[in-house]
């Protein structure tokens, strides 16, 4: 017997560069095994865009690449760790998971 | 009629400047990722719709991005550079210790025979190729594992390989710059490298005749004569007529002979330009006078080209990869300045216009002939 994997839908946001570099719109809908968290919502946003790799976070160690954020339900959680559940507001798609580029960088 | 396609990397894009053989008038197309700053874009030789891109930024790092025909559309490839085995260390600027750590592309090579070859130089010091249209990236690591790399130390810019050339009489022969390293050359294809700096003097290092630490801008060679290339260092216009392994100056009357870009060409190999630059701690052309220098004897007897430059209040800098020329039977010459001017002369140097005068900083220029 199959086992089905239960999944969310988690909405990401993008930032300017990374939506021409994925030719995608503002926001994408990613489905992601339950528990979602950052590290997996990256891991399926990976998968699907793979030009997105080493842009958000290193290829090999998957640590956030300096000038970039992780922000949620309005709260920055770009130091929380990356394998912690999603707020709920995010696993049940009220509101995205925002991915940006901190002002810096020129 | 042949075409001409110049390539201009920019602080903020890339663009594609195109004209007919007379290179009179100009369509301009871009910019191409928009924002991203792109040190270096460059045709294949083999196939001049195969072109490669390396833009970046300091949020998302660094992104290689090919296009299959002319530049029209573009596809992300492969963006991993992972040095090979465990890197260790090279100089900081402080003389301690500091990891090899990758930052970015400043050098595209695509090879001269095979559209799927390419060779990429990067910062910190390495250079990688890829077999596969850029797909996947491996390092030749034979260089940075070079005796003398623990004491490689970076210059202002950083320690980047900003300078790759391939050897069209022999395939396994490549030469290299870095910066403050120097050059380097293989002759088995990028398994093992020496340093070629015998007879560089740089006053800047405590011991100016050092086999390596020598902060060389760029290498320009003559297709024709593999063996002869050019050099401008730091400061210094020098020239090897045994493809390295003995430099001599020709700066001879330059006004000043610190600068950046350096180039030869297409059809005279003792035919050279460079474009001085008033000193190390003022990069522009000396009295706002942007001036190219060209040398009909391979160097030492300098003669300015001012027609169609300003010749008042011009305080642009011309980068090292930012000068080019075309293969045309009268032979083209280009260079783009940190002003975002391109400027163009159709007849090699005699006179000058400016294709666009309101880029972002130019990084780069690179020039396809095409039948």
């Amino acid at each position: 017997m199959d086992t089905v994997i239960e999944t969310v839908t988690i909405r990401v946001m993008l930032p300017a560069h990374l939506r021409t570099l994925a030719r995608v719109g503002s926001e994408v809908a990613l489905d992601v095994a339950v528990p979602a968290t950052i590290a997996s919502t990256l891991d399926a946003l990976e998968a699907r865009y793979p030009m997105l790799c080493g842009t958000i976070r290193d290829h090999d160690t998957l640590r956030r690449r300096p000038f970039i954020r992780y922000f949620a339900c309005e709260e920055d959680l770009s130091h929380q760790p990356v394998d912690m559940p999603l707020p709920e507001a995010i696993v049940t798609a009220r509101e995205p998971l925002i991915v940006l580029g901190a002002i810096a960088g020129g | 009629m042949s075409k001409v396609r110049v390539l201009v990397g920019t602080h903020k894009g890339a663009f594609a400047l195109t004209s007919d053989g007379k290179r009179q008038n100009w369509d301009v197309s871009g910019p191409h990722f928009a924002g991203w700053e792109v040190y270096h874009l460059k045709g294949s030789p083999a196939d001049p719709n195969r072109i490669y891109c390396a833009p970046s930024t300091g949020w998302h790092g660094q992104v290689i991005q090919r296009s299959d025909d002319g530049g029209k559309t573009w596809e992300p490839v492969g963006n991993k550079f992972a040095y090979d085995g465990t890197p260790g260390t090279h100089q900081w600027y402080d003389g301690t210790p500091h990891p090899w750590e990758f930052k970015r592309v400043w050098h595209i090579e695509p090879s001269l025979t095979d559209p799927d070859k390419v060779y990429a130089g990067i910062e910190d010091a390495a250079i990688f190729e890829s077999t596969d249209g850029g797909r996947n990236w491996a390092e030749l690591p034979g260089l940075r594992e070079h005796d003398t790399a623990r004491g490689w130390q970076p210059g202002a810019g950083g320690l980047c390989l900003h300078t790759i050339v391939l050897d069209p009489g022999n395939p396994l022969r490549i030469f290299v710059a870095i910066s403050a390293a120097g050059a380097f050359r293989t002759d088995d294809g990028g398994t093992s490298w020496k340093p070629i700096n015998r007879g560089l003097h740089s006053q800047y290092i405590p011991n100016p005749t050092a086999e390596v630490g020598h902060c060389v801008h760029h290498i320009a060679m003559s297709p024709q004569r593999p063996g002869v290339l050019f050099m401008q260092k730091h400061w210094d216009v020098m020239r090897s007529d045994d493809a390295g392994d003995n430099w001599r100056e020709v700066s001879g009357n330059l006004p000043t002979d610190f600068g950046f870009a350096i180039d030869v060409h297409a059809h005279e190999p003792e035919t050279i330009y460079v474009v001085p630059i008033k000193s190390d701690s003022e990069h522009f052309p000396p009295d706002g006078q942007l001036r190219v220098y060209r040398s009909r004897t391979g160097g030492n007897e300098w003669e300015p080209l001012t027609q169609g430059l300003p010749q008042s209040n011009c305080f642009v800098n011309v980068l090292r990869d930012a000068m080019a020329v075309d293969t045309m039977d009268e032979c083209g010459i280009y260079f783009g300045t940190t002003g975002g001017q391109v400027y163009a002369s159709a007849n090699a140097g005699d006179t000058w216009a400016p294709i666009v005068r309101d880029l972002p900083a130019v990084l780069s220029v690179e020039v396809q002939t095409i039948a």
